[in-house]
């Protein structure tokens, strides 16, 4: 098993896509459990976090030692490749879905609310003392009065932030491609921190925003679809911290040659995809 | 030398035995061969589902069912047999036949592979508990909202939703990880010389069919995402109150929901293409329109979903742009129909059972397009619109269309899975009362939609009895004829007349050079196609 093949790898039986399943499913139905308020959904849920991350080590240190092996041939590669090009692909359709949410509720459900356009009906019998604008919590005005984030505050700021993180990956790949350790891992650990940052930045702005802006989850339209943008676009910048510091070990360890280093390349991707993703955010959401 | 003797210990090494070899397996056609019997459980719970609505409607009045539990029946027949039953049932088949017809070792992921397999069970299970939960005590209301899962309904309905929610996104995770590896493996792991334009019919279909899950269950994951955090998390995405606009919802879903037909009916296509051409003696008629027929079907598909939504008071231009998109689709379809027609013509044609199908796919499904054209039209629409005739319309489409062409699939391709002929007579049998059943349930519903039935709702006028009778026993006659179905396909497994490598004279393509059944690793050799 240990010499080169020309055929492609067909790796042996693996219990890890069963128990992902399982991790996964223990997860949801943990959530699932726990926003009805049962008690025992923690349980679940804890379960299927932590054997989620078992199994991650377990899955990758095989792949990874496959790859030590040289049992990885070029199409195995390109394979890898392909894959995680179109799972980026599907991320990026689970945005467009947020995205295009906003874009309908802005300029088809707000402004029908308001009386504009040829349906309305809604504001006739219901809502005639609503005027069209944005932000806005609705007719309701479900949540009661807030204010908007303003978008040259910290959200500007992020937005420097999460550009120059895409800079010091580049320089990290640029470290590797040269054999300069010193750069690579340097390079790394910069994106790391700038990446926390980001996150902690955005959890002071959350804060921020629930104790003195009145701006919460229940502020009708804006602030739904501020949190739920917002709140993915960070969910995506931790998982792609942790990708970061799963390669960062890997680089001290010296998994990486210049040539063959696909895990890094998956992982700048990644973090290039979600940096493109707030620059989107960053206009539609706070700018517009 | 020694490269071909390591690989050689290495399959050795890797045909394991007992439950490891299903539950932890890499092997394409394992996969397979359970996605296959997965689907084949879930076509039945579908179908009994099916007939507790139909002998609820065998006369007026409400005698079995609750209004509500006919309408949670009505949302787990629909999810489980898209879900459940067509779309593992073609993934399935990908799986066994894709890289036997591209001559690939396996699927380009095989752990991928096999995750994408098992997240269907988490979901199935995650579904039977959406369904259970309301019964226990202090469990809520039923899912009453049909798998369209529109708001306010679904936001008032119990934590089953919940469930329901977490089902859907199993399900786009499992749907996305497969399409992922179909596309990666066609795109790079065929053989040296099978260029794009020799692959086979049934893999272009396949092609097509996964870039468009790629696309659209992305979309739905956030649209029942959102429909999570209206529901448990105060959020205003479909409150008008709030500024919202439940009508956004449809639009998500139908987004994802009208190419998803799509996704159902390709692959079956691509099962017919082949089989015609093999039952003909001929080659695919127009190969070349077909597989250009089969992407704009996919790329037209996806701009066209709000014509599930005309009553919902789109503007004018709107419903016209979507009407005349909708009709546009009638082209490509069309002239992928007609290919099949041609490749007959002049062709020296049996009719096994395969080929019974593939006639039978033409006929009905070509009624279920025609029918199509008539909901597509926005003046007509208005009558039809949620009445028993888009129910007619769409079983038309679906069964014929998507679920034919997977039992054709099943008799082309099972002397090939298993070893041995299935039996022919038995087969036939199949097929006539099936077709006839099929008929006769769904039929009379046409007739039932344009008098004024409308659907989704346990209870009728008298008036509407005769025909409802008539639909009854048809779907009786139908439901039931899965019990030869199944036999056959047991009868098959156990044994038989021995398949040769090449099951039909007529048949064409690298998966015929191999063995019946093939080894576990097949294409050790990678062949070359001239």
């Amino acid at each position: 098993m240990t010499a080169k093949q020309e055929d492609y790898y067909i790796p042996n039986p693996s219990p890890w896509p069963f128990i992902t399943a399982t991790s996964v499913f223990s997860t949801l139905l943990g959530l699932a459990l726990i926003i009805n308020d049962l008690f025992f959904g923690g349980i679940f849920l804890l379960a299927g976090i932590l054997l989620f991350t078992y199994l991650l080590f377990e899955w990758f240190g095989d792949v990874i030692e496959e790859n030590n092996l040289g049992l990885h041939s070029k199409k195995v590669d390109s394979a890898f490749r392909q894959g995680m090009i179109w799972f980026i692909a599907s991320e990026v359709f689970f945005f467009i879905s947020f995205f295009a949410s906003l874009w309908y509720i802005r300029n088809v459900s707000v402004e029908w609310l308001g009386g504009t356009g040829y349906l309305s009906a809604t504001h006739d019998f219901l809502y005639n003392q609503f005027d069209a604008q944005w932000p806005t919590a609705g007719p309701g005005a479900v949540g009661e009065g807030f204010s908007p984030m303003e978008a040259w505050g910290i959200p500007a700021l992020n937005t420097f932030i999460l550009l120059t993180s895409g800079a010091t990956i580049t320089w990290a790949h640029w470290g590797l491609k040269t054999e300069n350790r010193k750069l690579l891992v340097g390079g790394l650990i910069t994106t790391i921190i700038l990446g926390l940052i980001f996150v902690v930045m955005q959890a002071w702005e959350y804060q921020d925003a629930y104790e003195h802006l009145n701006l919460t989850l229940r502020s009708g339209v804006y602030g739904s679809t501020f949190y739920i943008l917002t709140g993915f676009h960070g969910l995506h910048v931790i998982t792609g911290s942790i990708m970061l510091a799963s390669i960062l070990g890997r680089s001290i360890k010296g998994h990486f040659s210049p040539k063959s280093h696909f895990g890094f390349e998956a992982v700048a991707w990644y973090w290039h995809f979600v940096d493109v993703v707030w620059l989107a955010l960053f206009f539609l959401v706070y700018m517009l | 030398m020694t490269n071909e003797a390591v690989l050689h210990s290495h399959i050795e090494h890797a045909k394991p035995t007992g439950w490891r070899r299903w539950v932890c397996s890499t092997n394409h056609k394992d996969i397979g061969t359970m996605y296959m019997i997965f689907a084949l459980i879930m076509l039945f719970l579908g179908g009994a589902s099916a007939l507790v609505i139909r002998a609820e409607l065998f006369m007026p009045g409400i005698q079995l069912t609750s209004p509500d539990l006919y309408n949670s029946l009505v949302t787990n027949h629909a999810l489980i047999m898209v879900f459940g039953a067509v779309m593992p049932a073609a993934a399935g088949m990908a799986n066994w036949m894709i890289p036997l017809m591209i001559g690939a070792q396996d699927m380009a992921l095989p752990r991928m592979n096999n995750l994408s397999f098992w997240f269907l069970p988490a979901a199935a299970i995650m579904l039977v508990l959406a369904f259970i939960v309301p019964f226990i005590p202090g469990g809520g209301t039923m899912v009453n909202t049909g798998w369209t899962l529109y708001p306010p309904l679904s936001l008032q309905v119990g934590m089953s939703m919940d469930f329901l929610i977490f089902t859907v996104h199993l399900l786009g995770i499992s749907s996305i990880l497969a399409s992922i590896n179909i596309i990666v493996t066609i795109l790079g792991n065929r053989a040296p010389g099978m260029t794009l334009m020799k692959m086979p019919i049934f893999v272009w279909s396949w092609l097509v069919t996964a870039f468009l899950l790629i696309l659209i269950m992305p979309i739905l994951a956030g649209a029942v995402t959102m429909l999570l955090f209206d529901r448990n998390f105060g959020t205003s995405f479909f409150n008008a109150a709030g500024g919202g606009d439940p009508v956004l919802f449809q639009h998500l879903f139908w987004f994802f929901g009208h190419p998803e037909v799509y996704v159902l009916l390709l692959p079956s296509m691509g099962i017919v293409g082949s089989i015609i051409a093999t039952f003909s003696r001929k080659p695919l008629f127009g190969y070349r329109s077909t597989v250009f027929s089969m992407m704009s079907i996919g790329l037209i598909g996806m701009l066209v979903w709000a014509h599930h939504q005309y009553t919902i008071g789109m503007s004018l231009g709107a419903v016209t742009y979507f009407m005349i998109g909708t009709i546009l689709i009638s082209i490509p379809v069309g002239l992928m129909i007609f290919n099949f027609i041609a490749t007959m013509w002049r062709g020296s044609m049996t009719f096994e059972t395969p080929m019974l199908f593939a006639i039978g796919i033409i006929l009905m499904f070509s009624f279920g397009g025609f029918t199509g054209v008539m909901v597509a039209v926005i003046p007509g629409d208005i009558q039809y619109h949620d009445s028993m005739f888009v129910v007619a319309h769409f079983h038309y489409a679906l069964i014929p269309g998507a679920l034919f062409g997977l039992l054709a699939g099943v008799f082309y391709w099972i002397p090939k899975w298993t070893g041995y002929m299935y039996d022919e007579k038995l087969g036939k049998l199949f097929f006539w009362t099936s077709i006839i059943g099929f008929n006769l349930t769904f039929f009379p519903q046409h007739f039932l939609g344009l008098a004024g039935m409308p659907r989704r709702i346990v209870d009728y006028n008298l008036i509407f009895t005769e025909f409802n009778v008539i639909s009854s026993i048809g779907s009786f006659i139908y439901g039931l004829s899965h019990l030869i179905f199944l036999y056959i396909i047991i009868k098959t497994i156990r044994g038989g007349k021995k398949a040769d490598g090449k099951v039909w004279e007529g048949a064409k393509g690298l998966e015929w050079e191999l063995s019946s059944p093939p080894e576990f690793h097949s294409w050790s050799k990678t062949p070359e196609i001239k």
